[in-house]
């Protein structure tokens, strides 16, 4: 799908106001001419026939204060003005997309997939190596490879941005008591919002495309990281930080020496939640002209073409289910797993160990 | 003896009006009412204190006294509300953040009741923290804090994480961490208060043997009595955020300061909770040391100077060797003997943990005082007909 130009909404260079129905359309230039023409389409329809008021038998029937053309006045001033800033938010999004995307489908899938098990093997072990080489390849074989990788670099570098932003914000929460009353009720309201409606404003402020697409998915993937962060900081005992205090700790030594380090499983709890929150997501986001697996199952379910829906589902459920079994073992204490350091396991621990063969002979 | 840490009318009150609170207790009213009136907890109420440098001061009370929050305006993890808290004459209640750190760093360290273990820090990292927070190079503070678990006995668990040892293992690293960083003041809030009985006696123990050959000055915070008297050589009592007396075990023995005093003696069956290691006394005119020059003149010498009619053989490592009385010494002269030679036999000795009613009558019937020895037969102290009387009166003092 293309980017939308056109008439649509103030993102267009020149929005002819009076087309109501137009401007109110996400697709811009999705719906054909015929629906237009016919002005029964059901995303565009509104009530323009004889003028209809309320009465005390049906009160509600016409709106009491129009916050739909308050809105778009409001978000097309908001646009026109400020237009530059959102453009800039955009720009460090747009290069990481671009970096990641890049990265994932320039390469011959055989490295990407190679790449992968390494990884896997390294936060995991051989088990999930496998277990992702063989779920990447039946990506590759269901022909899904590029969809995939598009899918995965916009997970990527949604979760990155919500581990730039959501680390440090957690962090401030529980460093400041203001803060974390300040920024509750809005996480809050960021994890009551459904994941549809979350579309809503970022259309109105970033208009539709790949980038907005990431940006929703940023802001509807962060809160769990920021409030598990929070958490997992807030946990640490008490008799700890006493104990560090006692020692002369700085705030700064605390926070990184005692705080950080035993907040990791639950931080990692929250990277986790940010990666799942983060695909489905990006999934959702599809209706705003993003594209990958997700663009496959809203195009299957358009066009009422079940397999094409289901290939598209089962690539997302098998880039879930490997993405979450690499964050979940990311969290689990590398003792558990029977050794002291994360550079003694995998192939890290392997290449170490030739090292001090080495250096012992 | 000069005085190392000095407390100047201290108060601490938990709540939002201090002043109105120490206003308050300073009119008399006590902690029940100012808590029923305002809301405020008085922790810590006029507390004026002085421990002088190198003893164990023993903080002793029932829980919620006030000994925990004492202990931490000590070191000021509680900010006073008012009053001082003198290290070698230096405020610290009054000090910069800066100052207080370097004072932490340096001087005062501490060991808690929950051991506060760091558990993703091993047993050398936990106890080089106090160091690394300094900023010691990794190898320094490694040859640091190795010195300092070799003194608790752990020097070869270095690698081990706290989850892996057993409690008594866990404050010997908690005391290990503070003293890796030598500290001149070590504060222990019911350090061994968690421990089970055996291991807890046992590192009372070493608590003291590491003291007799190191001398800190610590503050240590005890509910149990048993613990206070076997550790301290002062003691300070709490009640309701107040000390009420401060004095040696002996004093507060002999003369309790009030009921709440008494009532820690009260139902105590002195004969059974007192052992011999309790009671002894260290008199050091009457210990011979081996390597002593000259051997029995000097040993003749050292008794007559201190008017005494016998004497106690230690070695150099402090084990317990004989007794030696002034006439076998002068036999011994005569005949050209070694001091080993003159050594008394059949004379009995005392095992530390002996409770009282258990030695009555071995130095009831014993022809001078009766040395103390501990396991290791390391010589702990004498115990004299009359002290043993005296400890046993107490008894009916202190019964209804
Ligand atoms: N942070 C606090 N806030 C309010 N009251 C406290 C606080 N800490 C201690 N207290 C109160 O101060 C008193 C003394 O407590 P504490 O020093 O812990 O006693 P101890 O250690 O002798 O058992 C108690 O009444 C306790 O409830
Ligand atoms: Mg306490």
């Amino acid at each position: 799908m293309t980017t939308t130009t056109e008439t649509t909404d103030p993102w267009s260079s020149a929005a002819p106001p009076e087309d109501r129905s137009m401007a109110s359309d996400p697709w811009g230039n999705a719906p054909s001419g015929q629906e237009q023409a016919s002005g029964s389409s059901w995303l565009t329809s509104s009530a323009e026939q004889a003028p209809i008021t309320n009465s005390w038998t049906d009160p509600f029937l016409v709106e009491w204060f129009d916050l739909r053309s308050l809105v778009n006045t409001g978000v097309k001033h908001l646009v026109e003005n400020f237009r530059g800033f959102f453009d800039i938010a955009k720009q460090p999004v747009d290069w990481m997309l671009e970096i990641f995307t890049l990265a994932l489908t320039s390469v011959h899938p055989f490295v990407v997939i190679a790449l992968f098990a390494l990884v896997c093997w390294q936060v995991s072990g051989w088990r999930l190596a496998l277990g992702g080489i063989v779920s990447l390849v039946f990506l590759g074989a269901m022909s899904v490879w590029d969809e995939s990788m598009i899918t995965l670099a916009l997970v990527l570098t949604s979760v990155f941005f919500c581990l730039l932003i959501g680390i440090p914000t957690g962090i401030l929460m529980s460093r400041s008591e203001g803060v974390a009353r300040a920024l509750r009720p809005i996480l809050d309201a960021m994890q009551t919002t459904p994941a549809f409606v979350y579309l809503v404003p970022i259309v109105m402020l970033f208009g539709i495309g790949r980038v907005p697409g990431v940006i929703v998915t940023i802001i509807f993937a962060m809160p769990p990281l920021i409030r598990l962060t929070h958490l997992g900081i807030k946990q640490v005992p008490a008799d700890l930080i006493e104990a560090s205090r006692a020692f002369g700790a700085s705030r700064r030594q605390i926070l990184y020496r005692v705080q950080l380090p035993l907040a990791v499983p639950t931080i990692m709890a929250g990277v986790n939640q940010t990666l799942m929150l983060s695909l489905s997501m990006v999934v959702i986001a599809s209706m705003i002209a993003v594209p990958g697996l997700g663009l496959m199952v809203l195009r299957g379910i358009g066009r009422l073409d079940v397999g094409l829906a289901t290939v598209g589902g089962l690539g997302i459920v098998i880039l879930a289910i490997l993405l979450d079994r690499m964050t979940q073992s990311l969290g689990r204490d590398a003792r558990e797993r029977g050794t002291r350091h994360w550079y003694e396991s995998g192939p890290i621990g392997w290449i170490y160990r030739q090292f001090k063969t080495q250096s012992k002979t | 003896m000069s005085t190392k840490l000095e407390v100047k009318n201290l108060y601490k009150v938990f709540g939002d009006e201090p002043k109105k609170a120490i206003e308050m207790a300073k009119q008399g009213i006590d902690k029940d009412q100012i808590f029923a009136e305002t809301g405020m907890t008085l922790g810590v109420k006029d507390v004026s204190l002085q421990i002088h440098t190198g003893e164990i001061f023993v903080i002793m009370g029932l829980s919620g006294s006030g000994k925990s929050t004492l202990v931490r305006l000590l070191n000021r993890l509680i900010e006073p509300s008012a009053g001082q808290v003198l290290l070698d004459g230096e405020n610290i209640a009054a000090m910069s953040d800066e100052a207080l750190r370097q004072v932490r760093l340096k001087k005062i360290s501490m060991v808690f009741q929950s051991f506060a273990l760091m558990p993703h820090l091993s047993v050398l990292e936990n106890t080089a923290f106090g160091l690394e927070l300094a900023g010691v190079p990794v190898s320094e503070r490694h040859e640091k804090a190795m010195q300092a678990l070799q003194q608790v006995g752990l020097e070869s668990h270095l690698h081990a994480y706290p989850d892996e040892l057993s409690g008594g293992m866990q404050q010997r690293v908690g005391l290990a961490r503070a003293l890796a960083i030598d500290p001149e003041v070590l504060l222990m809030d019911e350090a061994f208060s968690a421990l089970d009985p055996l291991i807890r006696t046992g590192m009372q123990d070493e608590l003291v043997q590491l003291q007799a050959k190191y001398q800190r000055t610590i503050v240590f915070i005890s509910h149990d009595l048993d613990e206070a008297m076997r550790i301290g050589d002062r003691i300070a009592i709490m009640q309701g955020g107040e000390v009420v007396q401060v004095g040696t075990p002996d004093d507060i023995l002999h003369n309790p300061a009030n009921d709440y005093v008494r009532s820690f003696f009260q139902g105590v069956n002195v004969s059974q909770v007192f052992t011999a290691k309790d009671i002894c006394r260290r008199k050091q005119s009457t210990i011979i040391r081996k390597t002593l020059e000259g051997g029995v003149a000097a040993a003749i010498a050292q008794l007559q100077d201190a008017d005494r009619d016998f004497g106690y053989v230690v070695d150099k490592e402090g084990r317990f060797e004989g007794v030696v009385s002034l006439a076998s010494l002068w036999s011994a002269e005569k005949s050209g003997k070694s001091l080993m030679n003159a050594c008394l036999l059949d004379l009995p000795i005392v095992k530390a943990d002996s409770s009282l009613s258990e030695i009555i009558s071995v130095i009831a019937q014993a022809p001078c005082a009766v040395p103390v020895v501990d396991d290791n037969q390391k010589y702990l102290g004498l115990i004299t007909r009359a002290q043993l009387l005296q400890a046993l009166d107490r008894e009916e003092d202190t019964t209804p």
